[in-house]
Parts: structure tokens; sequence; C-alpha cells
């Protein structure tokens, strides 16, 4: 049989798809088109960094120009997976600097990055354009100088919230003097002082930078001569936002602002003086990301700022904004789509800010584009709940924290299971949930029935039995990444939906009444998954097989057993030489 | 919270109000006695006590750059007492060497640093990964070797 379609015509339809979902499913339709398909892929997304290995994918993907990588489980943001679990990059960074030479972007998170991995990127990637690292840990600033030194075509080194050990602010002044093509920098993480002479002379041979976000060590008497010479910028996070109150400083910080016409971002605001606040206000207009989040300063200066940005999409804030701020939100922020509301002093018991479930009802009134929200707040009801979710079916990511575990709705005294069965119910395209408070098994049980789009939720403190967690397994069609800490769920429901596992990314259970034997059975019975048993006490093997695990993270795996494990970690139910499972590799990645 | 000693009393249904029953433990307590408007004498800045690792959801970065959780170090021999951020620092050598310059001691140094949890024991500073003494951390002492 003649093949008539020419294979640089379907390579040319091909070079249109860009979700890597589209990519896989076109993958899947003939032999002719996986080939095709595999060799003109360019962008490789892999969610879980050890549900392959680099073999696997080189083997694969022969051109491939950029890579994002995830390593640990979320929880491991909250400290519930121990140091030296895993995560490690250097063996896909050893693969890469050996099989493609022209690799131009790498996009890490939540991976373990040694000095040595930034080297080797810095030195056998001769177009190297693009480094992301996000919550990544394990590397210190002379990784970060060798990336200065030696990529000469960089455009983005964006550093997001990750542990670098500080050996010295140094490492910016690598960058040689004929490096310009930089478009993006992001050192807001990091804590030592780099040289303000060089950070100036970067930013003035740089005409294509279009985001800078600074650290909280540049002063801010100085910012305004930054963007003076960058005026083109998009995006701009201050350092710390404080200084003697001087008008000169004032005036100079107020025209440099008033200078950045293509301004829309705006972030950092670290140790914020109120004085100083004014002098954004001609770029409030044209913002559609603003992140307060590190402005501890009071609800009235923030209302200030926010009642001129009518063009806002994104708003990151403490809550210190306080029920009045999120009013102002509703009534100015006509176009918001993104609330988050971190807390100021979570770990006190009690509030003294004035944010309440009322102010999230309010933004949920006013802003009808409204699509994502995490709110961290003390107190919550169903009917606010009920109400949200009939304001706002258009929701795609409800996030809710209510501080105290097990909370009930403070006004009735009810679990919070119908209020967040009306936002399952209402809010028809919700991809992500995460719930607090009281909840009982029957939430989930509304979940299992009406949240047939849900790809992941995050569970804590809630349900009563077995029953929760398999109306959940059974009954959400698209749900991907569960993650489930302190809730009563034990063996069966994990051993009833095994099969169920397979088509999910990811299961993390900590704190619950998972046991030792359900672990080994499920490893057993199922070689596509590693089913992963994180527990760092002594004498596990004197441990009777029906004793709870501490943590137990469940993974599906073309790759087989890990090989970088440390002793707290055990693969459950598989042989020394682990699955390797061959017809798996046929499925888009 | 579930920790091996932990039962199942978890899982029995329950009527009444959450932490009602035999053995609660004292958050549970202050939840039942907040609903019903009772005193429990602790009122205002109560630490939250009792609360789980990694609770609430909030990322360390986050935690060390807004957080402040100011506790109580007390020196022996010393006239008064300090107060410390543990949240600010990223581990035990940038901390311990803060509580050194905090009271001015030297290298050579004849106090042992201890810290009572939130389960009132007092242990040694340095055992626990940091993150997890930052959240169970309720005061410090400087105890002077014998």
């Amino acid at each position: 049989m003649t093949y008539s379609f020419p294979e640089e015509v379907l390579e040319h339809v091909f070079s249109f798809l860009t979700s890597q979902n589209d990519r896989n499913a076109a993958s899947l339709v003939c032999r002719t088109w996986y080939e095709m398909e595999r060799w003109c892929r360019k962008r490789i997304f892999v969610g879980n960094c050890y549900a392959v290995n680099p073999r696997v994918l080189i083997r694969r993907f022969p051109e491939v120009k950029a890579v994002e990588l995830k390593g640990k489980p979320h929880f491991a943001d909250f400290n519930l997976v121990p140091e030296g679990w895993g995560g490690f990059v250097y063996p896909w960074i050893v693969e890469f600097a050996r099989v493609y030479p022209w690799l131009e972007e790498i996009r890490l998170k939540r991976m373990v990055v040694t000095d040595e991995c930034l080297e080797i990127v810095s030195k056998a990637f001769r177009n190297f354009k693009v480094l992301i690292l996000s919550s990544c840990e394990g590397f210190s600033t002379d990784g970060l100088a060798a990336v200065a030194a030696n990529c000469r075509n960089l455009r983005v080194l964006d550093l997001r919230e990750c542990e670098v050990e500080e050996l010295s602010g140094h490492w910016l002044s690598h960058f040689p003097d004929s490096f310009t093509s930089l478009e993006s920098l992001n050192i807001a993480c990091l804590s030592l002082e780099v040289s303000f002479s060089a950070l100036e002379r970067l930013v003035s041979r740089s005409p294509n930078l279009k985001t800078l976000r600074l650290n909280r060590t540049v002063p801010l008497e100085k910012i305004s001569k930054l963007l003076q010479r960058a005026p083109q910028l998009a995006d701009f996070g201050t350092g710390a936002y404080s200084a003697e109150i001087r008008p000169d400083v004032y005036s100079s910080l107020q025209e440099a602002f008033s200078g950045c016409k293509k301004l829309k971002s705006l972030s950092g605001f670290w140790d914020v003086v109120p004085a100083y606040l004014p002098a954004v206000f001609s770029v409030c207009s044209q913002l559609t990301y603003l992140n307060l989040s590190y402005a501890t300063t009071q609800s009235p200066d923030l209302i200030k700022v926010i009642s001129q940005c009518h063009n806002l999409q994104r708003l990151v804030v403490l809550d210190y904004i306080e029920d009045m701020g999120l009013d102002t939100v509703a009534v100015t922020c006509k176009d918001l789509r993104e609330l988050v509301v971190f807390p100021s002093d979570p770990f006190v018991a009690d509030a003294n800010v004035l944010l309440t479930e009322e102010g999230l009802v309010s933004v949920s009134q006013g802003c009808s584009k409204l699509q994502s929200v995490l709110y961290f707040c003390r107190q919550m009801s169903n009917s606010a709940l009920i109400s949200i979710s009939k304001n706002r079916p258009n929701l795609t990511c409800f996030r809710l924290c209510i501080l105290e575990p097990r909370a009930p709705d403070y006004l009735t005294f009810e679990p919070l299971d119908v209020g967040f069965g009306s936002i399952v119910e209402n809010c028809k395209e919700l991809t992500r949930l995460s719930m607090s408070g009281l909840l009982t098994d029957r939430v989930f049980e509304y979940i299992g029935k009406h949240a047939k789009k849900l790809d992941m939720l995050s569970v804590a403190f809630a349900g009563d039995s077995d029953l929760g967690l398999h109306h959940v397994l059974s009954g959400c069609e698209s749900l991907r990444k569960l993650e489930i800490r302190d809730c009563p769920f034990g063996d069966k429901a994990l051993l009833a939906n095994a099969s169920k596992l397979l088509t999910m990314r990811s299961l993390w259970m900590s704190s619950c009444f998972v046991s030792f034997g359900a672990c080994k059975l499920l490893g057993q019975k199922m070689p596509g998954l590693n089913v992963e048993v994180i527990d760092e006490r002594e004498n596990l093997n004197l441990l009777p097989e029906n004793a709870p695990v501490e943590k137990v993270y469940i993974y599906r795996t073309v790759s087989g057993q890990r090989l970088d494990m440390p002793d707290f970690v055990r693969i459950m139910g598989k042989d020394k030489n682990g699955v390797y499972n061959l017809s798996l590799c046929d499925k888009g990645l | 919270m579930a920790t091996e000693g932990l039962g199942l009393e978890m899982t029995e249904l329950r009527l009444g109000l959450p932490g009602g029953g035999g053995g609660e433990k004292k958050e549970k307590k202050r939840v039942l006695l907040d609903i019903l408007g009772g005193d429990d004498g602790g009122g205002g800045k109560n630490r939250n006590t009792g609360v789980a690792v990694g609770w609430p959801p909030v990322c360390s970065y986050r935690k060390r750059a807004i957080i402040k959780m100011y506790v109580k170090v007390s020196m022996d021999g010393a006239p008064f007492l300090r107060k410390i951020d543990i949240n600010g620092f990223k581990g035990y050598s940038d901390f311990i060497r803060a509580l050194e310059n905090l009271f001015g001691l030297g290298d050579e140094c004849e106090y042992t640093p201890i810290y009572e949890d939130k389960d009132g024991d007092w242990m040694l500073v340095g055992d626990v990964p940091w993150e997890m003494f930052t959240e169970t951390c309720k005061r410090l002492r400087m105890k002077k070797r014998v």
C-alpha cells in the first residue's frame, strides 16, 4: 500500500501542534505518524522524572530543543518529603549533553540541581537560551557564575523560589561585557547583595530585557537608575521597598516608573514603606499582574494602589488586604482572572486581620472572569461556598485553606461537605481543587459524582473511612494527581482501585492508614507502578505487615525501579531488577 | 497527625461537635471552647501548638520571607531574655551563629542550646530537620555546660 501523503507535508502539519497532548494523540494514529512525530518533536514535558528515564526519552525523541522536568511531589513544598528523597537532574543533564548539543531550553521544578549540572549546561549547549529553575535546590552561586560566564546566547535566567547556597554576590559580574542577549532575569530568591554597578551595566547593555526581578538587597534609592536604563521593561520586581523618606528619592522613583510605558507586571515590595507606594500610581492602570504578597502594610495603603488597577488580571496579596480591600478589588478589577491571598501570620491562633469568607464572596460576585482562587482564611461557611459556586460557575481552580484543621462551618458547626459539594457541582470546568475544614465522606461522594474534569485534588484532615477515597478514585474520570495527608484512608479503597492508578500521574498519601502489606501487594500486582514507601523510622522490618506506613508515593512508570533511592525509600513488591515494561513505551509519553 | 499511637478513634463515627469525646488533644478542646464562646484563659496571640508538620501549607520560602516567629531565648545567668525570629534562617548553622551573636558568645561555647517543643519537652537543638524545628520550637534556652 503506498502512502500518498508526503513526509514533508506531514511534518509541516505537525509543526502546528504545540500541545503535548495533541502530539501524543497524533503519534497514536499509526506507525508512520508515530515515526514522523517523534522525529520532529522539539519540546518535551516530563511531569514526573521517575516515570521515564533519560535513555527512553532520547531513544524516542532525537531532535529536542526544549525540556521541562518535574521532580519531587508537590507536598515537598511543605516539608513532607524528607531531604535526600530524590529528583536529581544530573543523570538527565549528562545524557542531554551527550545527545542534544543543540538543546536551548531547560525548565526544572522541584529538582536537585548541582553546580556540576550547571557547569555542564553552560558548556555543552552552544545555543543555550533559557534556564528556569522553580523550587530547586542543591546549587550555589558558583553554578550561577558558570552559567553567566559561558552561556553566550542566554536569554532567560529565572530562579523561582530556589534554595541557593550563596557563597558570594559576585557571580553576576561573570556575564561578559560582550553579553547582550538577556531578556529575562529573576534573582528575587537570592539574599546576598550583587554588585549594583555590574547589574546596572548588564541592564544597560541588554536592549531586549523585558523581565527584571530584583532581590531584597537592591536598595530603593537605586531602582530609578535601573528603570531609566530599561524603560522597555514589561515585568519588574523591586527590591526592599523602603528608604528614608526623602523627596528627591521619591520624585526620581516616580519619574522612573512613569517612564515605563510597557510595564504590565509588578512585584517585590519587601519591607514596604507606605509613603513610597504612590510612586507606582502612574503605572497602575497598565498592570495585569500585581504581587504585593511581601508587602506587610495595612489595608488602606494596599487599597490606594489596587483601586487604580482597573486592568488587573492576577492579584497576589497578603490577608492584610482584609474584606474591605477585597470589596475594592470586586469593584475595580473587573478583568480579574486569578486571586491569591496568603496568610501573614498562619501560626497564630487568633486573627489580627479582618479577612473572612466575605472578602472571597465579594470578589466572586464582582469579578465575572475570576477563574482561579487560592485563599487562606480562618473561617468559612457552607452558605459562602454555595454563593461562590453560584456566582462563579466558571471557576477552574479553587484552593481554600482554612488555617485550623477540621474547622467546621463557623455559623452552623456542620461539616463543609455541602459547600464544597456545591463547588464541584456548579463549577463544571473545575480542574484543580484543594479542600480544608471539617469534611466527612459525603464531600468525597459529591466529588466523585460531579467533578468529572478534576485533574488535581489535595486533601488534608478529611473523611471518615475508605469509602471517601473510593468515591474519588472510582468517580473522578480525569483525575491525574491526588495528594492526601492525615486522612483515615487505608488499604481497601487503594487496592480496589489499583488499575485507576495507571491512569494517573501520581498518588501521595501521608499519615493515613495504608499498611506495608497493602503497599507490597499493590507493587506486586501492578508492574506499571512504583509504590514507594517513604518511612524514616528505625527497625521497619520489625513492624507487622498491617502497620501503617508514614508516607507512600505511588506513580506510574515505564522506567522500572529508581537507582538513586536513599535508605528511607523502598519500592515495594518488585524484585531487585525492577520491571522494565517495554509495552508502555509505545503509549504517548 | 496519625502517628503510631494515635489509633483508630479518627475513623469512629460520632455525634456532636468536633473535638468532643474522651482524650481529645488540647487544640481540639480550644476549638470547641471557642465555638461555645468560652474563655480558655489563653486568648490573644496563642501560638497554635500541636499543629502538624507542614500545616498550614505555606512553602518554606514564603515562611522565611514573611512570617515572623519570634521565640524567647533565655541564657543561664543573663538578667533578661531576648527574642529571635526562628523563621529568618535557612538552617542550623546560620541560626546558631545568630544565637551566639545575640549573647555575645565566642567560639569556645560554654552553652548548649536547648528548646521547648510543642509537647512541653526540652530537647537538644539540632536533632530534627531544620523545618521541623521551626514548626515545633516554642522557646529556647542557652544552658550552661556543667
